[in-house]
Order: C-alpha cells, then sequence, then structure tokens
C-alpha cells in the first residue's frame, strides 16, 4: 500500500482544506477510501452514529498536482482508512501559505497520514512543518461496509433555499424542539415545521424548483411521476443531525438539493464542480 | 512608591500584567531603585516570570529609599485595572500607581479622556522577595529571534497541547509535541517542526541538547514580545535545568524561567529523537526526495493470501508482500512497534519519571537590590514566599 499526494496550488489547497474542514464538522472520525482517481470520506449509518451518514467524493485530479496510489493489490486498488477529520484539519489550516503541500501514506509509531509542508521564510532554507496523523488501515474483509451508498428511492427531490437562511430558520427552532419535520411537494414547496405543546412553528418555502432526475431517478417505472405534485412527503428528523450539517459548511455548493423518502430519511446532496458530499439524516417517528 | 506611566507605555505594562497571568495567580511588586520589578510564580514553583520596569520607562518614578517595600495582590485585580487591552491604548493617556500608606492599599489611577478617571485601590498582603537565580550568560545554548517566529511556530501546535520539545544542532532547531503517556503515542498527532538556523538573528549552539517545556508560559510571552515587536532569546542548557525566555529592551527587561522535564525521563526521549533526526540526518533537501518506496505500510493480510499472492503483483508489490509476510502475519503494520517496545523493556527497569523540577525554594532572601533583577552567578536556587517549602 502506497499513497503519496502533492498540492503545490494555493487554492487547491484552502479548497481541500475547506472540505475537510466541512467533514470534521460532521463527525469525528470517518473512513477515508483512497482510488486512482478519487478520495472519499465515508460514514455509514452505524446506531452508534446516530444512523446518520456520509458521503463525500472528491476527484483527485482536482486538487492533487501529483497523485500516486498502489492499493492492496492490484484487483482491489484501493486504500480504506480510518482518519479523524479534525486532525486533518487542523494541520492544514496552519499550512495556508505554505509553498507546498504533500501528503502521505507512512509508517511511524503507526500507520500515519503525514502531512508534510514548506513554508516560505525569509531565509534561503525553507521551513518544513510534518503533522503525523495516525490513521487505522481498514481490513479489506470491512470494505463492504463503505461502498456507496445507494440513492434511496425518494418520494420527492427538491433544491434547498440557501443555506444560511435555513441555518438561520433551524437555529432558531432548535430552541424550541428537538425535533424537526421537513416536508417538500413536487411543486417546489418545502416546509420545516416543529410542534411541541406550546407551539407549533412553520417556515414556507416556495418556487424552490424540483431538480428534473431523469429515468434512471424515477424508479419502478417513477411512482414521482405518478405523484401527486401537491402531495407532501415528510420525514421527523433529529434537529441537531440537520443543525450540525448546516453549521459546519464551508464548501459553498452550486447546487443543494435534498431527497425526501416519505417517513423514512432525508438525503441531502451538496455539488460544488469536483466535490459531492451527500448526507443522510434517518427519519424518526 | 509613586510612578507615572504614559502613552503606548501603559500598554506596555497592561501586556506585561497579562502575560504574567499566564504564570501564577498573584503578582509580587517590588518597587527598586533601578526599576519597578513584577514577578509571578506558578503554584508547582515550575515557572517564574520577571519584568523590570527601569525608572525611564515611567514619566515619574520614585522610590522611597531606605524603606522597602514589597507585596503581592492577586493578580486578577490588578488585571481589571487593564481589562481591555484594545479600548486602553484609546483612551487612557496616563496610568498613576502610588502606595497609599495609611490605608494599606496600592492605588492605580487611570486618567482617560474627556478628563474621566478611574481609580482601583488594591489590598495587597506584604511578602518575601521573589527571585529564581539563574545566570543567562552560562547558557550552552543561546538563541535570538524575532517573536514572529516563534509565534509562527508555536501556531503548528493544538492549544491544548501541554508541552513543547526543542531540540538543536549545530544548525537546525527541531520543536515537536511532547507526548507523555506511550499508550497514547497511537491515537495523538505528532507535530514536528524544523527551522534552520538563518532565521535566528543568534544561533549559537555548544550542546546538542533537547529540552522538554510548558507551551503556555512561552505562549504567554510571546504574547508580550509581539506586541511590543521586541526580540525574544532563549537559553537552554540541558534536560532538567530550566530553559529561560527573555525579552529586553533599553528600558525593561523580561525573564521567563522554565523548568524542563528531567534527565531521566527525558533520557529515553533524547535517544528516541536522536534515532528520529540526527542518526539519519535529514538531508536539507528532504522535502523534495520522495522516494516513495520508503512510505510503504505493511500489507494488510486480512484477506486469504492465497488469491491476492497468486496474483500478478508488480515485482515492487511482490517485494513488499515477501518482506511483510512473516512479520505482519497476525498484527498488521506493528513491525517497528514491536522494536521499540523493546527498548522500552530494557528501560522500564527505571521509575517513571515524568516530573518537572521544581526550580525554586523558599527562602528569605536580604534585601539587596543586586539580588532582585540582576542574574546571580551562584548556583544555590532561592526564591522566597510565606512558607517554607525547602525541597
Amino acid at each position: 500500500m502506497k499513497f503519496r499526494g502533492k498540492i503545490l496550488d494555493i487554492a487547491c489547497l484552502n479548497h481541500f482544506t475547506r472540505v475537510i474542514t466541512t467533514i470534521s464538522k460532521l463527525t469525528k472520525t470517518c473512513v477515508l477510501r483512497l482510488t486512482p482517481d478519487n478520495l472519499f470520506f465515508v460514514l455509514s449509518g452505524k446506531v452508534a452514529n446516530g444512523g446518520v451518514s456520509m458521503w463525500c467524493e472528491l476527484s483527485q485530479a482536482n486538487f492533487f498536482d501529483e497523485y500516486q496510489m498502489e492499493g492492496v493489490s492490484p484487483e482491489d486498488n484501493e486504500i480504506c482508512l480510518e482518519v479523524t477529520p479534525e486532525n486533518l484539519s487542523r494541520a492544514l489550516k496552519t499550512l495556508q501559505n505554505a509553498k507546498a503541500v504533500k501528503v502521505k501514506l507512512t509508517k511511524k509509531h503507526c500507520p500515519c497520514l503525514t502531512i508534510a509542508a514548506e513554508l516560505p521564510t525569509l531565509s534561503s532554507i525553507n521551513r518544513v512543518v510534518t503533522h503525523d496523523v495516525p490513521v487505522d488501515v481498514i481490513p479489506r474483509r470491512l470494505w463492504n461496509e463503505f461502498k456507496e451508498p445507494s440513492m434511496p428511492d425518494f418520494d420527492v427531490s427538491i433544491y434547498l433555499p440557501p443555506l444560511k437562511t435555513l441555518k438561520n430558520i433551524v437555529d432558531r427552532m432548535k430552541n424550541l424542539s428537538n425535533f424537526l419535520v421537513m416536508e417538500a411537494n413536487l411543486s417546489g414547496e418545502m416546509n420545516l415545521k416543529i410542534e411541541t405543546d406550546l407551539v407549533s412553528v412553520t417556515t414556507h418555502f416556495k418556487d424552490l424548483g424540483n431538480p428534473p432526475w431523469g429515468d434512471e431517478a424515477s424508479q419502478d417505472g417513477g411512482p414521482s411521476q405518478s405523484r401527486d405534485p401537491e402531495d407532501m412527503a415528510q420525514a421527523r428528523v433529529d434537529i441537531r443531525k440537520l443543525q450540525q450539517f448546516l453549521m459546519g459548511q464551508q464548501v459553498n455548493p452550486s447546487k443543494a438539493m435534498c431527497n425526501i423518502v416519505h417517513e423514512r430519511v432525508v438525503h441531502l446532496i451538496l455539488l460544488h464542480e469536483d466535490v459531492s458530499l451527500q448526507y443522510f439524516i434517518p427519519a424518526v417517528a | 512608591m509613586d510612578c507615572v506611566v504614559t502613552g503606548g507605555n501603559v500598554k506596555v505594562l497592561a501586556k506585561a500584567i497579562h502575560s504574567l497571568s499566564r504564570i501564577g495567580d498573584e503578582l509580587y511588586v517590588e518597587p527598586q531603585e533601578d526599576g519597578l520589578a513584577l514577578r509571578s510564580v506558578n503554584s508547582s514553583r515550575s515557572a517564574y516570570a520577571c519584568f523590570l520596569f527601569a525608572p525611564l520607562f515611567f514619566s515619574r518614578y520614585t522610590v522611597h529609599s531606605g524603606h522597602t517595600f514589597r507585596c503581592k495582590m492577586a493578580i486578577k485585580s490588578v488585571q481589571a485595572v487593564f481589562r481591555s487591552l484594545a479600548s486602553l491604548e484609546k483612551t487612557v493617556e496616563k496610568c498613576h500607581i502610588e502606595l497609599d500608606d495609611q490605608n494599606n492599599r496600592l492605588t492605580f489611577t487611570l486618567h482617560c479622556k474627556h478628563g474621566l478617571m478611574k481609580t482601583h485601590n488594591l489590598s495587597f498582603q506584604d511578602s518575601e522577595s521573589l527571585q529564581a537565580v539563574f545566570d543567562k550568560d552560562s547558557y550552552a545554548n543561546v538563541f535570538r529571534s524575532n517573536p514572529r517566529l516563534l509565534v509562527d511556530t508555536v501556531m503548528h501546535f493544538p492549544p491544548s497541547l501541554e508541552e513543547v520539545t526543542v531540540s538543536v544542532s549545530d544548525e537546525r532547531m527541531w520543536v515537536r509535541n511532547h507526548v507523555e503517556e506511550e499508550g497514547d503515542q497511537s491515537k495523538a498527532m505528532l507535530t514536528e517542526l524544523c527551522l534552520a538556523s538563518d532565521e535566528f538573528d543568534h544561533f549559537a549552539v555548544q550542546a546538542h541538547n533537547s529540552v522538554t517545556f510548558c507551551l503556555k508560559e512561552l505562549r504567554g510571552l510571546l504574547v508580550f514580545a509581539e506586541s511590543t515587536g521586541l526580540p525574544m532569546s532563549m537559553y537552554f542548557d540541558e534536560p532538567g535545568s530550566p530553559v529561560v525566555l527573555s525579552v529586553t529592551d533599553s528600558v525593561l527587561e523580561g525573564n521567563f524561567v522554565l523548568a524542563t522535564l528531567s534527565d531521566d525521563s527525558n533520557h529515553r526521549k533524547k535517544n528516541n529523537s536522536r534515532g528520529a533526526h540526527t542518526l539519519p540526518p535529514p538531508p536539507p533537501d528532504d522535502f523534495m526526495n520522495d522516494d516513495i518506496d520508503s512510505y510503504l505500510i505493511a500489507m494488510d493480510t486480512s484477506v486469504a493470501p492465497g488469491p491476492s499472492a497468486t496474483g500478478p503483483p508488480t515485482p515492487q508489490l511482490a517485494d513488499s508482500i515477501c518482506s511483510k509476510q512473516t512479520a505482519a502475519a497476525s498484527h498488521r503494520t506493528r513491525l517497528h512497534s514491536e522494536e521499540e517496545e523493546e527498548d522500552k523493556t530494557t528501560d522500564s527497569g527505571r521509575p517513571p519519571n515524568k516530573k518537572f523540577c521544581s526550580l525554586f525554594f523558599g527562602s528569605v532572601l536580604p534585601p539587596s537590590p543586586q539580588m532582585s533583577t540582576q542574574p546571580v552567578s551562584s548556583q544555590q536556587v532561592l526564591a522566597s514566599d510565606s512558607e517554607d517549602d525547602v525541597q
């Protein structure tokens, strides 16, 4: 197993740092899957994570100037590591003015992702910083837990309003209740509701638009097409999970979407050119 | 005592008090002939800090000669006088510090803009002189740099980190985080920074040592050094003997004396660091040297070895499989740590000694003006407080 990548461009470094910082806000630990073309940050929906799962996909070519990897074997040309994104984020944040940053898999006291950077100085010799972030190598028999989650057979798919607006509303609602109902229909309307014994609050959004998913998404002959456009699909979710997702946002997505499987799951998707982040929040009864 | 500080010096004084507050809970105030000394020591007496402001720092400075006065007070209450550093610079025109003999109060009066006057009457306790003895001239390793260099260095370490280890060779200084428990090591992130000697204004190394000391106090003095723009010096000898950090100007001097981890526990650390850094001397252009093979990680063998080994592996990969098959059969990627463990067992005869040596012992110091802030050349280490906890 070998991995080595090098980032020279400061904008790429910056972007990479933002993505990892966003992930670090979502989860304490996650799995980093390295393939010849992509990096994936994966959180599988275990009960310990509150049932939340995450899938973040980066194309290596958009970040790395050099990227070499050799997986476990030629057939399974992948590397699977358990990482603490917080550590990676902290290491990268201090290197924002670096001339070059290298990320490599090393064997020190334990397997590490070593982040080494060359910092500019006034002297003739550059300052070199290395951060050894301990990782766990995940054995191949466990890899199947970290496959891309299949797109749920959603009832409604809708574009999200500006995330900042959403965040402000969810932050307020958090003070009133622990659970929030997200509902949306196929005519571009979405509501955020909380209901307690004392108060009911609903925020209405309209004209959000529904993403055209084409044939491949309308599964089984497309239940969503035969659906009444006014009919709401809803899911009741833990408000903290949603808040966490909105709070850590540093990616500035060009597209933000939400798919709702009625009373099952909320599937949030952020797209930004080369990065896609998917986040699944299970519905609670 | 009666002294007046004006203009930008008020902020300097305030910054000094703030950085002293990083050390201990009490501020020791001693007006001397050669200036006003402000000192602090931490509860475990492993860190001591002293600022001496020369009479020229003040626009008026008078002490009653022949009548020595020393006191200590809660540093929080003094900090409260200079609470907002930002507004201090804009609003305060002068600060008047006066001893109110009759009421036994130390009075701080801030004269602000628009004729506003703020008076703080602070109570105090009498105290003995507090003095750590160190001789900066006797240290083997001396460094001086712009505070920016050290600020940029400590920035790479997390705020929660307690101790850093500094190692030096003739041309380089390495700073890395000190991880205490061996058990923690697998989880802790290790950070290391290498500074070249020509980044320093002055870089004199006689002993290739590494010392471990607390980061908190260093950060404290750095806040002061950075705001005043004064170069910062660092002096150290060997593990166990204190490291001295200092800033000097024509009108003020600040010295922070910090205990370092003693040799016993540091010995192994030092060996480790030798192994890690000096034995294979890092080539200057280490960063650019990229032999990817050196970053080989043991194969994960949890899948039945048959198919992967009999597959058509590249020559390199076959190599790696052969070399790892024996060692990493059951424990993945533990090869290296086993070697380490062996080292440890041979070493473990020693009791684990992770304590910082206390630098200061209680004792009463004759009130002699030379003793107070001048470095004293004797090896005896003195300091005093009300309690007599001789080591």
